[in-house]
């Protein structure tokens, strides 16, 4: 970052380049992860997917994305109009401002925030008020049931997200996240999912606890950005669309956008806490600024195929069953974590 | 069981039915898919598969079994009587022809091919092909005319009914 500087001396456009830098990122990635999911999904149920577009489909994300921008924006006549025009850009700034604070290399994170992890989850309850208006403002039963059960899931599965990021804080001493990755440089038996660089008999002892919080955080991601299983709010054979059914075109392009943007957030803010962010597995073979953003980048996509292959292989909760995993499961695993690495820290 | 049993049961068997499903999933991933590539390739249809109707018109006597046989009334044949003074062949099952078809229509769009036709034919001319690729942009188009008689030769040959009938009544009334 301050390399680009010295290059060019004027404030105002180093800034400006790097927070469009996330922007661009997105925009290729998002077609990168539909592509994907449509391949996978489609091999899994054993059949193809598109093969006219392109060589095997290739083209067909920007076919789909070419298409909604030239949609026509329909407003129904008795919605709210101011929120129905601002829900898609509230949602969609929730997912994009947690870019601000990945680490995706030693020399690139966008802003080195002393509160990182809890920038974290604080801007990402941004996307539950995005989804609350647009199902508000609809003025749809169906829409409105999809905005309420959306709100209700990602509230409560904030706090499982919290207490995991707590356990990883108790270990590493450090909200920052570019400060947790550095933690865990030095090779795989560094990562915090397999106790962290601790003395052995910590590190044997911390290892089941950070297994299960690892996991719980997994699942805990997965419901913030409803995915199926838990992807009720948009139940597509339930909701119509859920808190999506009056969007078309650009609108609606926001919302998908920001679905698919989320789902490769919530992969590296698991990756960054437990799997070493962008520091490579072999201790000192392929690491560097340069390396570091290929090994975040391919262990965040790794967990993005995990989810897609989820989707496909899982039934969706209940809205009951949901609120039941949250309370009453994930939360008194967590205390039960907390509880057993804050003892083994300080023995 | 006691209820904190039946907890930890539910959260460890789903947990061992997730890893099951995802063990199933993943192996779907890496079989072949069973998508045929339609225009590209074409599967082979079975061999008495029913699908558009043909007629084989030299061998057709003008019965009319077809078109009365037909649920949706989807064959029209319309019939002139030939002289006995005129040779109209034989059919492939070695018995004469005694009628001129001057009309066969059948209505492809209202065909339910049921192959209901098919049996009664007593020369079997009327029979189903494996033909299934015959969509058209208009509907008269759908409308299949068997028949070879132009217009010139049924007209031909009303007269010469019409003519032999005459004779016919007039040598009845010669006392």
């Amino acid at each position: 970052m301050e390399f680009i500087q010295t290059l060019l001396a004027n404030q105002l456009i180093v800034s400006i380049l790097l927070s469009t830098l996330p922007l661009i990122f997105i925009n290729v990635m998002v077609l990168v992860v539909l592509y994907t999911e449509m391949k996978v999904a489609a091999h899994i149920q054993d059949r193809v997917a598109y093969m006219r577009t392109g060589w095997h489909g290739v083209l067909q994300p920007i076919a789909d994305m070419l298409k909604l921008l030239q949609k026509e924006d329909i407003i129904p006549t008795k919605a709210d109009k101011l929120l129905f025009r601002m829900a898609p850009f509230i949602a969609f700034i929730g997912t994009y401002v947690v870019y601000a604070v990945l680490p995706f290399s030693s020399i690139y994170i966008g802003s080195n925030i002393n509160l990182g992890a809890f920038f974290l989850v604080a801007a990402g309850s941004f996307v539950v008020i995005g989804i609350l208006m647009a199902g508000w403002a609809s003025n749809n039963k169906w829409s409105l049931f999809g905005g309420i059960r959306s709100a209700a899931q990602m509230i409560s599965y904030e706090i499982p997200t919290a207490l995991a990021i707590v356990i990883v804080v108790m270990i590493t001493g450090s909200l920052n996240l570019q400060d947790v990755t550095k933690f865990q440089d030095g090779g795989i038996g560094n990562w915090i999912i397999f106790g962290g660089p601790l003395p052995w008999a910590q590190k044997l002892m911390l290892m089941p606890f950070t297994l299960i919080t690892f996991l719980i955080l997994f699942v805990a991601s997965i419901a913030e950005v409803n995915r199926t299983p838990f992807d009720l709010p948009e139940a597509e054979s339930e909701l119509v669309q859920g808190y999506n059914t009056e969007y078309s075109g650009m609108r609606f392009a926001m919302f998908y956008l920001s679905e698919y943007a989320n789902l490769f957030t919530v992969s590296a803010v698991v990756v960054s806490l437990f799997l070493g962010g962008w520091s490579s597995p072999f201790n000192s073979f392929m690491s560097g600024p340069l390396w570091g953003i290929f090994w975040f980048v391919t262990k965040a996509y790794t967990f993005v195929l995990i989810q897609i292959w989820l989707r496909w292989t899982l039934p969706r909760l209940r809205v009951d069953q949901l609120m039941f995993v949250s309370w009453k499961v994930l939360t008194p695993w967590l205390f039960v974590c907390i509880l057993a690495v804050g003892l083994i820290l300080v023995i | 069981m006691s209820s904190i049993g039946i907890y930890f049961y539910n959260i460890f068997h789903s947990l061992y039915t997730v890893v099951i499903g995802m063990k199933i999933t993943i192996r779907h991933l890496f079989t072949r898919s069973a998508t045929v590539q339609y225009p590209t390739i074409k599967k082979k249809i079975p061999e008495r598969a029913r699908n558009r109707l043909f007629v084989n018109i030299d061998d057709c006597i003008g019965c009319n079994l077809c078109s009365i046989a037909c649920p949706v009334d989807c064959i029209l044949i319309k019939t002139i009587k030939s002289t006995p003074d005129m040779d109209l062949g034989m059919t492939s099952k070695n018995t004469r022809k005694r009628l001129y078809i001057s009309c066969f229509d059948i209505d492809i769009a209202k065909c339910c091919y049921c192959g209901l036709c098919v049996w009664p034919c007593p020369t079997e001319c009327i029979f189903m092909t494996d033909v299934y690729e015959f969509a058209d942009f208009n509907r008269q188009s759908f409308i299949y005319s068997f028949s070879i008689m132009t217009a010139e030769e049924i007209t031909a040959a009303q007269r010469r009914l019409k003519k032999y009938n005459d004779e016919q009544t007039a040598k009845k009334l010669l006392p």
